[in-house]
């Protein structure tokens, strides 16, 4: 589904791994030259792939984006796979397991680009667990009826569209090639979300204000996704010259409110935004004011679903470790044996 | 460079074959307890949609890489030999397609 286009610092300790504000170490001659090659490449907006030399804080930064983008993915199957059992027809089930299977997919390509980096996947889930490592915060809100599926295909994985797209021209080649293969997924996925919303529309008068309820909830916590305002994300303008981030905040924000105001209108809903109006001589729309205090809580642990997300991951994976152990001593066993055989 | 726990599943690196594909190409990378259960997930992962009818799945460490810093040297001596090249040759108009 999605990530969050700026990247948390995970734990408390690892603040300063990224060493943007550390002073730098003397490189050597060696690392100068490296260095300069490095920056060459990406002023010439060509890709950095994972045998090549990167500074060590280019490789934290995208080691820790890319692990928060998917873990995103999998603890974003958990709002929407709360409604599998009781989804309202089979098709509308069918259509959500498909969805679900797809976010397992997103995960599974991005935790693999994490790895080129040198890192594990042990390592990342092991942060995931103990809750060194970030995930979006927007999983971090429930979903309370069968419209909030449908509102979370249409804005929570059109704003993560909004942030994706740039991304498949990031500097670093792996990252880059996973956001080209999740996007083209994510696009069934926004469309299927509004349908499922359209098709309520046409329905019962409840049908209806179950989704403009649903709209209402989610609607500021899409804006939110995008990160701080450009003012208070310093990190910001260090990712633009990596080219790992290519648009601003602010700017993302902006082009999703612009697309979804006229799409809210063919739904027959409202945005819950009284200060949200077109500006003729921006050519744009003007919005209201974020509860960022909101959204700090929300991403360090105080929202509304965080423990329990949490708590279901790791009793996943708990639970599942023997199943784990079983498939490795097997796969050994066959191994042995296939060995004897040829001998 | 860290090494990985020693209770995870190796790496494989997956290729596909699409349907008018002349070959297979890389197309990521999953880790599976073996080589069934790696071609299986790879099944589910990469050809959801129809993209392929051929999957190799090779084991990670199995794969050995050119070095990114020999680049220059190492692909040099193919920019020097034109005559590799069937355009190098000129052929009477006369002699038509060859």
């Amino acid at each position: 589904m999605y990530t969050q286009s700026f990247s948390v610092p995970d734990g408390s300790d690892d603040a300063k791994s990224a060493g943007l504000k550390a002073v730098p170490k003397a490189l050597s001659a060696q690392d100068a030259a490296l260095q300069a090659q490095f920056d060459a490449r990406i002023d010439a907006d060509g890709r950095i792939e994972p045998r090549e030399w990167m500074p060590e804080a280019y490789r934290k930064t995208l080691v820790r984006q890319i692990s928060q983008h998917a873990h995103s993915e999998i603890v974003g199957m958990l709002p929407e796979g709360n409604w599998i059992s009781r989804a309202p027809s089979l098709k509308r089930k069918a259509i959500l397991i498909a969805k679900v299977q797809d976010e397992g997919g997103h995960g599974l390509y991005l935790y693999s680009a994490a790895e080129t980096l040198g890192t594990s996947r042990d390592q990342m889930l092991d942060a995931l667990h103990t809750g060194k490592a970030k995930y979006s915060s927007i999983f971090n809100y429930p979903t309370l009826n069968w419209a909030d599926v449908g509102v979370v295909g249409w804005l929570v994985d059109g704003a993560a569209i909004m942030n994706q797209v740039p991304l498949c021209r990031c500097s670093y080649g792996p990252y880059a090639r996973a956001m080209v293969r999740v996007c083209k997924e994510e696009s069934f996925h926004q469309r299927q979300g509004y349908e499922a919303l359209l098709v309520m529309m046409q329905g019962t008068a409840e049908q209806k204000t179950m989704v403009q309820d649903a709209v209402n909830r989610w609607w500021w916590k899409c804006l939110a996704m995008f990160g701080p305002p450009d003012a208070d994300s310093p990190n910001s303008a260090q990712g633009m010259r990596w080219g790992i981030k290519r648009i601003s905040n602010d700017d993302l924000r902006q082009k999703f409110v612009d697309a979804t105001v006229p799409q809210a209108k063919v739904l027959g809903v409202t945005l819950p935004d009284p200060d949200l109006k077109w500006n003729e001589a921006r050519q744009a729309h003007d919005y209201g004011q974020i509860d960022w205090d909101e959204f700090w809580a929300t991403v360090n642990g105080n929202g509304p679903c965080n423990k329990e997300r949490l708590g279901a991951r790791v009793k996943a994976w708990n639970d599942g470790a023997w199943v784990r152990e079983a498939a490795l001593a097997h796969a050994k066993k066959q191994q042995a044996r296939q060995m004897k055989e040829a001998a | 460079m860290s090494t990985p726990a020693l209770k995870e599943w190796p790496l494989w690196e997956v290729f596909v074959r699409s349907k008018q594909g002349l070959e297979h190409k890389h197309c990521g990378s999953l880790h599976a307890s073996d080589s069934e259960h790696a071609l299986q997930m790879a099944r589910d992962v990469y050809t959801r949609r129809q993209e392929g009818v051929s999957i190799w799945v090779v084991p990670s460490a199995s794969i050995s890489a050119s070095e990114p810093n020999d680049k220059p040297e190492f692909f040099d001596p193919a920019s020097d030999k034109v005559y590799r090249h069937p355009t190098f040759y000129v052929i009477p108009d006369e002699v038509g397609h060859m």
